[in-house]
């Protein structure tokens, strides 16, 4: 490749600037347009499907004898109404109490050991831990699911040996001890690796100074690394509350091995039941609309309140 | 703005050659660190290490003998998973490849596309686009997956490869992953020189942008490839037809199933071993990959 000085720029390259302008709207061309038809249209659909609603002439038999028609916001009222909804709200905010911190608080800690690099069991610990990545949501359940059985687990053997009775686990409220558990057991290692690259790339002048001062492993930890990788923990921090208000998988897979899940037991899954078991896709869509508008605020709403440090950094 | 090529992400002049294998300098190990990295591990690796154990027993073994006692059922269970209703149990995994492969190889390409343009073109509505584009990695799946269907349904194509494959070939955190890496791998100085050379755009990009954005497009398409190949609720919801099943859903299929007939279960447990070992593997060749920061959106390779 030759490397003229751009200074050097022809008048034919002015001829050609018709080409050019055009050029990074074909390279845009391919995503916007699946942008367009899988996130935008079906956003605008969702919104468009929870105003409306079907309304029965007479029997409802024959053609045109159900025909959709406005609704307002009654299947908003209707889905917050509904009996099944608060409670997978409620049961959806004490897993994200559980899952987030633990998920993320053990991911920091494992990243900081790692990082310290005072142990010759790094290199393996930390493929172990990132290993569960690899793993689909609905396969971790799964297995999870048969060690959680207490026929199978082999806790319940330890656990009468003590001369306890072993919980069953997937029934009453353990269940979303169980869930949560599958939860943390996939997420830790990804959201670890993220904050360990941040912390490979602290220089490490900042803290052999502080080194020297006497500063000890702990004090570094705290007042020079988790600081300086701030808005990676902000970005995992978000990342794992959008995947929290979603989950699916794991209950859904659990669901054949406990009584206790209902078919309404996350937000998700009561969307689910609603569109595809009664038919509902009006009420279904306005609770869509209901959990992304929750989830867009929450998020946004915390980018917005830590200044926007992660995202956007370059601009 | 930190990319680095070195492995280890550290200023040239940080660490004499001696203490290469531990930056932090040669100090003295901890106990401590080391038993709470391998309680960790041990966490990690457990339930992997049930399944392999799991799959060598029978049907009966599975609930009678203890939980880590091996035994020597290991052929036949395979042998039965795979005779499952004319190896449908292949199918489903030919088919997880097909949708994790070609989605994330092709949304991969058109990441790189848009990244590309986003950081190194001028243009009018280039921050319209670029936000519109942030906006999506917040928006959550739960809301796009039933209108998806819907509207799919209106165009006939629920139901087969294309209502998993189409869907996947859009993401917005690649786009966001390509533009960052784009902006920090790309010199202006290099595209200018390709122009004088006389190469057009598709050119340009084609012999010059692609190969100098390798290794960041590789992180891309890992994780839109994990992202598929772990996806349920979109391929649970679009597909009816067994046929054209991903593992994912196959197999929680099996496991209802599983409520019936009791047998089930060994296969179901033989099913999800075999499941995980393409993707560990995969995982375990191309972990220097994984460098992301998410933080500095930065993509370290």
């Amino acid at each position: 490749m030759s490397a003229l000085p751009t200074s050097s720029r022809t008048p034919r390259t002015a001829t050609r600037r018709g080409g050019r302008a055009a050029a990074p709207y074909s390279f845009l061309a391919p995503a916007l347009i699946l942008f367009v038809a899988f996130l935008a249209a079906p956003i605008v659909y969702a919104g468009y499907l929870s105003l409306r609603r079907v309304k029965v002439s007479g029997l409802g038999l024959g053609a045109g004898a159900r025909t959709e028609i406005w609704a307002g916001l009654s299947n908003y009222s209707r889905s917050l109404a509904d009996p099944d909804f608060m409670p997978s709200v409620y049961r959806i905010g004490a897993y994200g109490l559980i899952v987030v911190p633990t998920m993320l608080g053990l991911a920091l800690l494992m990243a900081l050991l790692l990082d310290a690099g005072r142990t010759r069991v790094g290199t393996f610990s930390r493929t172990a831990i990132f290993l569960p990545y690899a793993v689909p949501a609905v396969i971790s359940s799964l297995l999870w699911g048969f060690l959680y059985l207490p026929r199978v687990s082999p806790f319940t053997d330890l656990v009468q040996g003590l001369g306890f009775t072993p919980p069953d686990v997937l029934s009453g409220s353990w269940v979303l001890w169980a869930v949560a558990n599958i939860a943390v057991w996939g997420g830790t290692g990804f959201n670890m690796i993220v904050i360990y690259t941040a912390l490979r790339a602290i220089p490490t002048d900042l803290f052999e100074a502080a080194r020297l001062d006497g500063a000890s492993d702990r004090q570094i930890a705290w007042r020079i690394k988790i600081p300086i990788v701030l808005p990676s923990l902000i970005m995992t921090f978000v990342f794992s509350l959008i995947a929290t208000l979603q989950v699916f998988a794991e209950p859904m897979t659990l669901k054949p091995l406990s009584n206790t899940i209902s078919s309404t037991w996350t937000p998700l899954m009561k969307v689910y039941r609603d569109a595809f078991v009664r038919n509902d896709i009006y009420s279904a869509a306005a609770t869509s609309v209901i959990i992304a508008v929750a989830t867009f605020a929450v998020s946004f709403g915390f980018l917005k309140l830590v200044g926007n440090r992660a995202f956007n950094q370059e601009d | 703005m930190t990319i680095s090529t070195v492995v280890p992400a550290v200023p040239a002049t940080a660490a004499p050659p001696a203490t290469a294998r531990n930056r932090r300098g040669n100090r003295r190990n901890s106990t401590l660190a080391t038993v709470l990295l391998l309680l960790g591990a041990l966490y990690c690796l457990f339930p992997v290490l049930w399944v392999l154990i799991a799959s060598t027993k029978s049907s009966g073994e599975l609930f009678s003998t203890f939980t880590l006692a091996p035994s020597t059922h290991l052929f036949d269970n395979i042998g039965d998973l795979f005779a499952y209703r004319d190896g449908l149990y292949w199918r489903w995994m030919a088919n997880t490849v097909l949708y994790a492969g070609v989605g994330s190889a092709v949304s991969t390409l058109i990441s790189a596309m848009a990244g590309f343009a986003l950081a190194k073109y001028d243009f009018p509505g280039k921050k319209f686009v670029f936000n519109v584009i942030l906006a999506g990695v917040l928006v959550p799946g739960v809301i796009l997956a039933i209108p998806q269907y819907l509207l799919l349904a209106k165009v006939g194509l629920t139901n087969t490869y294309w209502s998993v494959l189409l869907p996947s070939m859009i993401s917005p955190y690649g786009i966001y992953l390509s533009r960052i890496f784009a902006a920090a791998t790309i010199p202006t100085e290099v595209l200018e020189a390709a122009r004088i050379d006389g190469a057009g755009d598709w050119r340009t990009f084609g012999r010059v942008v692609l190969p100098m954005m390798k290794s960041g497009l590789v992180t891309v398409f890992l994780f839109q490839f994990v992202a598929i190949w772990n996806n349920f609720m979109l391929p649970y919801i679009m597909l009816g037809d067994d046929h054209l099943f991903p593992i994912t859903v196959g197999l929680s299929g099996l496991l209802n199933q599983g409520a019936s007939q009791p047998a089930m279960y060994i296969t179901v447990v033989t099913g999800a071993l075999i499941s995980i070992i393409p993707l560990v593997a995969l995982f375990l060749s191309l972990q220097r990959y994984w460098r992301v920061d998410l933080g500095a959106g930065a993509v370290k390779a």
